[in-house]
């Protein structure tokens, strides 16, 4: 096999997806995305949730139609599921009603394929992926990495020339994962799959470095590419050599960068998308940030090691402390800012008032319900109010995963409270925050 | 591990019958050929008018009636299973017909299931002329129509909620329409089909023993069977009979779990989504017995894949589909929609003006005083459903804390629940009688005797279902008495209440229509209600009165429903979930 990409197996063109918001209106996805993929390249979709790149995916698979721009698979059009492109979900997706073999030779029925033949082909495939002996069990019998392997075997049994893989090892514990990838990445080396091409869709860093030959890092509201990082290293690679940090760095750094001409959010406007990040990880990132070894300024990769976290639960945390002022992100080093330091050194009432006081000052949707509040009758008002405002800046399933996160952090900064059975805010026992 | 073999009994080796498929064999052949020597009855000369055939009342002909209620019962469970994998289909795929055919079954559900009989037997009677076919089929239909709403419904909900990577799946591998249904949408609603099939049987004993001695107007007819062995008991003041009716019955359900039920129920285990094994898996006897023989074995098997690998002689394999992007231009959508609509409020003003001809004959007060019934009946099951709470609420929840208990008991509720009460009534009656009580009160708990059970073995249910931690906090933080009721068990069991409630309220309306009339010889006790007014009307032939009674109890049942029991059922959903 050649490691350049000689011919190409797939290609992408100006591709948009938006999906239709209320009257017209529309939320776009994804944005002029532009990619090539050659034959014998594993490429890597990497991206924060909300990058839109499990839509790309299942844009490639032909599972979705795309609202612009065009897909072309071996030179012809993509218009619905193509033969030849095999899929591996990060849910399994295995019907529990069929055995293992069942299962594997679902990707068959539909093929012209006797049943002989696809019998045989099924079990050897379960063979290839090391599943042998389980030909008749039931999903339910097995464990999360033998699952994973059914729907490796179901996809493989096809023989596919690309294999796409949406997020394939997120579901399992760390080791089975890590068995699972080298077991796959042999198959592919030693050239013991006829696979062509493997598109894999990731919010893991390190796996992307460990896996891909070229990775493709998408960007947020809408996804598009902003970068791509070729991985030249040999398999297999060494998680702890310093060129595989390096480029693990590097990556971190290209997903925290902003574009051009944007500066660092000084308080955001109301209909800005706040980042999911629960008051108490904030808190407990900015603890951990300011005690040792990091004394306020911390290597991303390492911080993230350290506590545990994906990119997916990393970088909308990074991305509260600075809509907040507690911290900035910068070449792929956080550091806390001052107000962040003397948040982490404050008692439990104290980080309070800091949060509420930021809160306020720098989220005007916070500033602005609390405004409303005030201003109401009776200090209460239904949130639907509130949502339907988000509503002329974002979709409506965006509206409410927006006002839901504002409404956390406003509880727990007291500056409102909120009766989820009723759907009302109101001013009822917010002990501080008075102005 | 050992991986279950069930398939490797298929790989060409040499099946030779063992001692269970010897078993196994008489078994099944012995039931095909009561099937058909039952069924071959049921076709005898009939004149309209005449009861006959003659029913007798030696108990020895009992078992024969027995056969006959339960073949009635398969043929409409067939039925209603047929109308169940259209209809449900239909609603979940078509996106013309979808949006009339879902709230059809809404209305379907809340019309009383006996008004169904009373308006068309003479229709089915007249369609088989001088057979007993007719009055049959009016039976099965009665049946079938106290099943099959349930069941689409059912199915309509799964087909509904199939998992998207599943979906997905299917789609990326190229199944087609035919092969993703059998492969994956059906499947997936196996497990809570069964269930409601389960349910909607039990609730149809009643239904069954309803329907088989009825009188429309000069239309008298007689059904051999369980049930009209019973109305002659009582006819002739027979007590004895009556007894060994009860027995029968009692048998039949019994015989309906063990041989149907549980096999069936272990079977759909394994179309479970949640691919984690939980708890103790349904068992059955018979169902073991199947896996063990070897010849039964590989005809179940091919039996259980028949549908598949008809779908793959018949349907040509080919090559990926590739779907055609072509959509219609966007103006002649529109139009069509617009003629579709056109359509559909045309049949419904039709069926209005029908409707109104048809009930016009009666004064507008008589109207009014109809709807004034409905209040009557309202009042009856409302403070029915208060008491039967009040009573089993606690023993149910007693009786669900203490697992032992509850794995002996709630069998015992849930074979109460499928026995037709009806078979009961003439006991109460009776006892009614002897004390001179007032018929607008003692006849009463009739109606809810038979649906309380739902409310027993629901809240059991829910009562188990409370997580163990949860119970340990209580005790830890020392809560009991009123306290402990209130902040846990009540609010633990609420959902399952709810289920309980509901599906008893259904019942109770239902069983108004019986229950609200009854006889016990010559004398006949009458409370005053909707119930017993439709079943007077029925008895006089007065189709007008008949139709605007369903009607009138239609309505009250669809507004309690979406008023009160489905916002009791939201707020059980969200605020008192326990996972």
């Amino acid at each position: 096999m050649t490691t350049s990409a000689s011919a190409e197996l797939l290609r992408l063109d100006s591709i948009r997806k938006s999906y239709r918001k209320t009257e017209g209106d529309e939320h776009l996805v994804l944005d002029g995305v532009a990619l090539a993929v050659g034959e014998g390249e594993i490429v890597a979709l990497l991206g924060r949730s909300g990058s839109g790149k499990s839509t790309l995916l299942r844009i490639i698979s032909g599972l979705v139609a795309p609202g612009g721009g065009t897909v072309s698979y071996g030179g012809k059009p993509v218009t619905g599921p193509v033969e030849g492109v095999a899929m591996v979900f990060q849910t399994f997706a295995l019907m529990p009603w069929l055995t293992v073999l069942e299962n594997v030779e679902l990707g068959l029925l539909a093929r012209r394929v006797p049943a002989a033949e696809r019998r045989r082909r099924a079990l050897e495939a379960i063979d290839l992926i090391g599943l042998d002996g389980f030909e008749s069990a039931f999903p339910k019998e097995l464990s999360g990495g033998m699952r994973q392997r059914v729907g490796f075997a179901r996809a493989l049994v096809v023989e596919p020339d690309l294999l796409l893989m949406d997020e394939p090892f997120s579901a399992l514990d760390v080791l089975t994962a890590e068995t699972l990838r080298t077991d796959l990445i042999e198959l592919w080396i030693e050239r013991r799959i006829p696979t062509r091409g493997i598109i894999l869709v990731s919010h893991n860093i390190e796996e992307s470095v460990l896996l891909a030959d070229r990775i493709v890092i998408l960007g947020s509201s809408p996804g598009r590419i902003v970068a791509e990082v070729p991985v030249h290293l040999p398999h297999p690679r060494d998680r702890e050599a310093p060129a595989f940090r390096k480029l693990v760095d590097d990556v971190y750094a290209l997903m925290t960068e902003r574009p051009r001409g944007v500066t660092r959010p000084e308080g955001v406007p109301l209909g800005h998308r706040l980042p999911d990040a629960s008051v108490s990880r904030l808190t407990g990132l900015i603890d951990a940030l300011a005690r040792e070894p990091y004394r306020g300024r911390a290597d991303l990769p390492e911080i993230a090691d350290d506590q545990g976290l994906s990119v997916d639960h990393l970088f909308p945390l990074l991305e509260a402390l600075e809509i907040l002022g507690f911290a900035r992100v910068e070449a792929g080093d956080v550091e806390l800012t001052p107000s962040g330091k003397s948040f982490a050194e404050a008692d439990i009432l104290r980080q309070k008032e800091i949060f509420a006081e930021h809160l306020v000052r720098r989220v005007s949707l916070a500033a602005h319900i609390r405004r409303v509040l005030d201003e109401r009758p009776g200090n209460r008002a239904p949130e639907e109010r509130f949502l339907r405002e988000l509503e002329d800046y974002l979709s409506e399933d965006e509206a409410q995963r927006v006002l839901r996160v504002v409404i956390e952090w406003g509880r727990n900064a007291e500056i409102f409270a909120y009766d989820e059975s009723a759907g009302v805010l109101s001013l009822e026992n917010p002990v501080e925050g008075e102005e | 591990m050992q991986p279950l073999t069930t398939d490797d009994n298929f790989r060409g080796k040499l099946t030779t019958p063992n001692a269970w498929d010897l078993a196994a064999f008489f078994l099944v052949m012995g039931i095909i050929a009561l099937l058909a020597w039952g069924s071959r009855e049921m076709a005898l000369p009939y004149v309209p008018g005449k009861t006959v055939p003659s029913l007798s009342p030696d108990p020895w002909h009992l078992p024969y009636y027995a056969l006959r209620t339960v073949i009635r019962m398969g043929a409409a469970l067939c039925l209603s299973l047929a109308f169940t994998l259209t209809y449900a289909t239909l609603a979940a795929k078509n996106r013309r017909l979808g949006p009339i055919l879902v709230p059809a079954l809404d209305i379907l559900q809340s019309v009383p299931i006996l008004g169904f009989l009373s308006v068309t037997v003479t229709g089915f009677i007249s369609l088989f002329p001088g057979s007993l076919l007719g009055v049959e089929a009016a039976s099965i239909f009665v049946i079938f129509t106290s099943q099959a709403w349930n069941m689409a419904f059912s199915f309509y909900q799964s087909l509904k909620t199939v998992p998207r990577d599943l979906g997905e799946a299917a789609t990326i591998f190229g199944l087609s329409p035919w092969k993703r249904f059998w492969r994956v949408e059906a499947p997936f609603g196996v497990p809570p089909l069964i269930w409601n099939i389960m349910m909607s049987v039990s609730g149809g004993w009643f239904f069954v023993v309803a329907s088989e001695a009825i009188t429309v107007g000069k239309t008298s007819v007689t059904l051999p069977g369980v049930g009209s062995y019973m109305a002659l008991a009582i006819h002739r003041q027979d007590l004895g009979a009556i007894g060994w009716a009860l027995a029968t019955m009692a048998l039949v359900i019994f015989l309906y779990d063990q041989l149907f039920f549980r096999p069936l129920v272990a079977w759909a285990e394994k179309f479970r989504v949640e691919l984690t094994e939980s708890g103790a898996p349904p068992e059955s006897w018979l169902l073991t017995i199947f896996t063990r023989t070897r010849l039964m074995g590989r005809l179940l098997h091919l039996v259980g894949t028949l549908p598949a690998q008809l779908a793959e002689r018949f349907t040509r394999p080919r090559r990926i589909r590739r779907r055609s992007r072509r959509p219609i231009r966007p103006e002649i959508q529109r139009t069509i929609d617009l003629a579709w609509n056109a359509i559909f409020a045309l049949a419904a003003l039709y069926g209005l003006w029908k409707l109104a001809t048809f009930v016009s004959v009666i004064p507008l007060h008589e109207v009014l005083s109809v709807f004034g019934l409905g209040l009557a009946t309202l009042a009856r099951v409302t403070v029915l459903l208060a008491l039967a709470s009040l009573l089993w609420v606690p023993v149910g929840v007693r009786i669900g804390l203490n697992p032992r208990w509850a794995t002996r008991v709630q069998p015992v509720a849930q074979f109460l629940a499928a026995f037709p009460a009806n078979l009961f009534f003439p006991v109460v009656v009776v006892l009614i009688v002897h004390f001179r009580l007032n018929p607008e009160i003692w006849t009463a708990p009739l109606m809810i005797l038979g649906t309380q059970w739902y409310i027993l073995f629901n809240v059991i249910a829910g009562a188990s279902a409370i997580p163990n931690d949860l119970r340990e906090a209580a005790t830890n933080l020392g809560l009991s008495g009123w306290e402990l009721w209130r902040r846990l068990l009540l609010p633990g069991i609420f959902p399952s209440l709810v289920t309980g409630l509901v599906t008893a309220s259904g019942g109770t309306w239902n069983a108004s229509i019986v229950a609200e009339m009854v006889s016990w010889g010559p004398t006949t006790l009458t409370a005053t209600g909707l119930g017993s007014a439709i079943a007077r009307w029925t008895e006089q032939g007065d189709y007008p009165h008949i139709i605007l009674g369903i009607a009138v109890m239609s309505i009250f049942v669809v507004c309690l429903n979406r008023l009160f029991w489905r916002r009791l059922y939201l707020l059980a959903q969200t605020r008192y979930r326990l996972d």
